[in-house]
């Protein structure tokens, strides 16, 4: 089954969202319609989350079969939000040219899966992104006896890369504007594309640094592997949604700016209990639904910050759990409060 | 038989038949159906135009083969055309159909001599050989494309790395990054000569229909061999010769990464095109072999029995036969063949089906692209249909 995957789930994908699009009627019965998201989601029952094929730390089933990851957390908080329950998530795995149709046709609902926020997927794909919850940049990663030491010296090099994403564009303009002559390996699944790489067909690999220490992490002998010091792109990553259903994608910026804030406030899964039924701070107390009803303006319980904050942690926590064990510091993705640049607008 | 004998009956006019306006009148009720199929018909069609056109609008998703001309900042590994990813997405998804035909048309001719061979080789009296040849059909035939792609190309893979790599012979290095080839620096003299050579191809073509014109008049067969030897080799070389016989060869070598100069058969290219030919192979020797088998005992015995040599007996009482049964289906195994050629996005050639994905990756405009890729495969496929049908009828047995 494994080697028809991608080839399968692209054809899928494309025939849900032509179907989706030529016969409105139909499409309408089983899937989400442009405009009611939110309605469509509480009607199924399920939130229906676009995730990686199997990327440590950010999404991957484990052992057991159960979906793991920094990006599934934000899956798992959203079905939170929605239904008061983690487990009312469906994990549909996609690649990196899946993704796409696979949102815009309803398959999903909402995509996690490491996405890069840019201006033309924000406006000519038809999408809403509803926050950065991972600052990251491209790099490149290369077997540590092949004696490089910097991106710089990669010229006439043969480097791998997945087709479909800003890291396939970035490595154009790079290799560009510093002069430096590439042969591309494009290969469409992940594990393929490493494969590549190990078996030496590339003599760099070249994605996001966070899904470098990802892959980095996962091989036998990681010391092996070494990401290169440079970064030569910004890549916001961040979960995004259908345009058309204002409602459902302010409720999930919103599940960000909590799991941010939490962190800011010291609000963690072991004592969100408490702090709901003693914390004296007004603005906790409003964000917790103890006072006020923010959760009833965006649509849900009012004590649904409680139970997203019991069912997957803080921010920090989230990272923490997922992300630290890949060896990736919070750098960028510290809280304002110390240097970073995740910050939550104010509960109010 | 002249005119005046004709029977004065047919050539009276048939009668005027009045058009009435009735349920039971045959025309007015052909006329009825054949405007209530072509009513629903175009009204599915506009149906399904305007929910899709209404549908993208409500998902604010853009429309229209605009993107075509915005700049692609693609990278694609091999192009038979220069490209480079300030082009346009049109280039690049030109890029792709190239790519798509350099691995069908040589696909198509490796697969036709390979197939043709292993045909032959199953009927061939020789137990060993045949038996060999009925293995590889079976094993070959019934194992799915797909996997054989991905073997093919982890086996390239696993080749020894650059600076390892596998010299056959001096100038031709073998490794995990393709197979490198020393390339002949391109002049004019070149291009000329190979201008000759295909006027060669014209001119023996000609000779040969002047020789048989002739053989049909006084009985002598002539020799076309030594005439199309000299067009065909002879005269480009002498064309090269007068041009001062340039002759730089690009020797690839081995610096930083990788090779320089020379030139490169990607392992991506080469497990396509090596996974494509070896598969529908079996199925063209099965072909080949029904068609063979297909032309009745007595036409051999006959030929033989006039005297006719083995390689004449072939040529001209067997293969006439045979082909008209090997033709039709082998239309469908190049067809085959092509399409399997999409295959090619799972071991990353970046044929018009990857780079049309890519682009509607980047673009998000889905249905354009997959109309590009349906037109053309759609394009392809006609056209192979059209050649293959013209040929077929070309070689048809004229019965009387």
């Amino acid at each position: 089954m494994q080697p028809f995957g991608p080839i399968l789930s692209r054809a899928l994908g494309v025939a849900a969202l032509g179907l989706a699009l030529v016969v409105p009627d139909i499409a309408r019965a089983q899937q989400a319609p442009a405009a009611d998201t939110l309605g469509a989601v509480r009607s199924r029952g399920t939130l229906v989350c676009g995730v990686n094929t199997g990327l440590a730390g950010f999404g991957q089933p484990d052992a057991q079969g159960v979906w793991r990851g920094f990006d599934v957390d934000y899956c798992r908080a959203f079905a939170t939000a929605l239904f008061g329950d983690p487990n009312r998530v469906r994990f549909v795995p996609t690649t990196a040219q899946a993704r796409f149709p696979a949102l815009q046709s309803g398959e999903v609902d909402v995509l996690a899966r490491n996405t890069t926020w840019t201006l033309s997927r924000d406006t000519s794909l038809g999408f809403d992104f509803t926050g950065i919850n991972f600052y990251d940049g491209q790099g490149f990663m290369v077997k540590a006896n092949l004696g490089v030491r910097s991106a710089r010296e990669l010229d006439g090099a043969t480097i791998c890369v997945q087709p479909g994403t800003t890291t396939e564009q970035n490595l154009a303009d790079w290799a560009r504007a510093h002069n430096i002559n590439f042969r591309p390996v494009v290969i469409e699944r992940l594990e393929e594309v490493v494969g590549a790489y190990l078996a030496g067909r590339c003599d760099a690999y070249t994605t996001d640094v966070s899904g470098l220490a990802a892959t980095r992490s996962a091989q036998q002998r990681p010391d092996d592997h070494m990401i290169l010091p440079d970064v030569i792109s910004k890549e916001p990553l961040g979960p995004l949604v259908r345009q058309g259903d204002p409602r459902f994608a302010d409720l999930m910026r919103w599940v960000h700016f909590l799991l941010v804030a939490a962190e800011e406030f010291g609000i963690t899964q072991a004592n969100v209990e408490q702090a709901a039924q003693q914390d004296q701070r007004p603005e906790v107390q409003r964000m917790l639904g103890r006072t006020g009803d923010l959760g009833r303006m965006l649509g849900v319980e009012n004590d649904w910050a409680v139970k997203v904050i019991r069912a997957v942690g803080n921010y920090g926590e989230i990272f923490q759990r997922n992300l630290a064990p890949l060896g990736l510091q919070r750098g960028h993705n510290a809280l304002w409060t110390e240097g970073g640049l995740q910050y939550a607008p104010p509960f109010r | 038989m002249s005119q005046s004998s004709t029977d004065p009956r047919l050539l009276r006019a048939p009668p005027k038949r009045r058009l009435r306006l009735s349920w039971r009148d045959e025309r007015v009720r052909g006329i009825v159906w054949q405007v209530l199929v072509v009513g629903v018909i175009g009204a599915i069609v506009w149906w399904l135009w305007s929910n899709t056109v209404h549908n993208l609008e409500v998902r604010r998703i853009a429309t229209g083969f605009g993107f075509l001309s915005r700049e692609a900042g693609l990278p694609i590994a091999e192009s038979l055309i220069e490209y480079s990813p300030t082009d346009t997405y049109f280039r690049a998804l030109l890029v792709g159909l190239l790519n798509t035909l350099k691995v069908a048309v040589v696909g198509i001719v490796l697969a036709t001599i390979l197939g043709t061979l292993i045909g032959i080789a199953r009927l061939s009296r020789n137990w060993l050989l045949a038996k060999l040849a009925g293995i590889y059909v079976e094993v070959i035939r019934d194992l799915p494309l797909l996997l054989q792609l991905l073997f093919w190309y982890v086996v390239l893979q696993n080749l020894p790395g650059p600076r390892q790599a596998l010299t056959p012979v001096e100038g031709i290095y073998l490794s995990n990054r393709g197979l490198k080839l020393p390339a002949l620096v391109w002049e004019a003299a070149h291009g000329w000569a190979l201008l000759a050579f295909l006027a060669g191809i014209v001119g023996t073509w000609l000779y040969r229909r002047w020789a048989r014109a002739r053989q049909m008049q006084d009985g002598q067969p002539r020799r076309v061999w030594p005439v199309a030897l000299l067009l065909m080799a002879g005269l480009p070389v002498a064309v090269w010769w007068a041009l001062g016989a340039p002759w730089v060869v690009d020797w690839p070598v081995l610096r930083g990464f990788n090779f320089r100069g020379g030139t490169t058969i990607t392992p991506e290219y080469f497990a396509l095109l090596l996974g494509l030919v070896l598969y529908t192979a079996g199925f063209i020797a099965e072909i080949v072999r029904a068609g063979i088998l297909a032309v009745p005992q007595g036409q051999w015995e006959a030929a033989e029995a006039l005297g006719l040599r083995p390689a004449q007996v072939l040529n001209r009482v067997v293969l006439p036969q045979a082909l008209r049964v090997i033709v039709p289906p082998m239309t469908s195994q190049y067809l085959n063949l092509t399409k399997n050629s999409s295959l090619a996005v799972a071991i990353g050639y970046q044929d018009i089906v990857s780079i049309a994905n890519t682009t509607l990756n980047q673009t998000g405009q889905a249905i354009e692209g997959i109309a590009i890729i349906m037109l053309v495969y759609l394009t392809i496929s006609l056209s192979i249909s059209l050649f293959m049908n013209w040929y077929n009828a070309r070689i048809a047995l004229v019965e009387r």
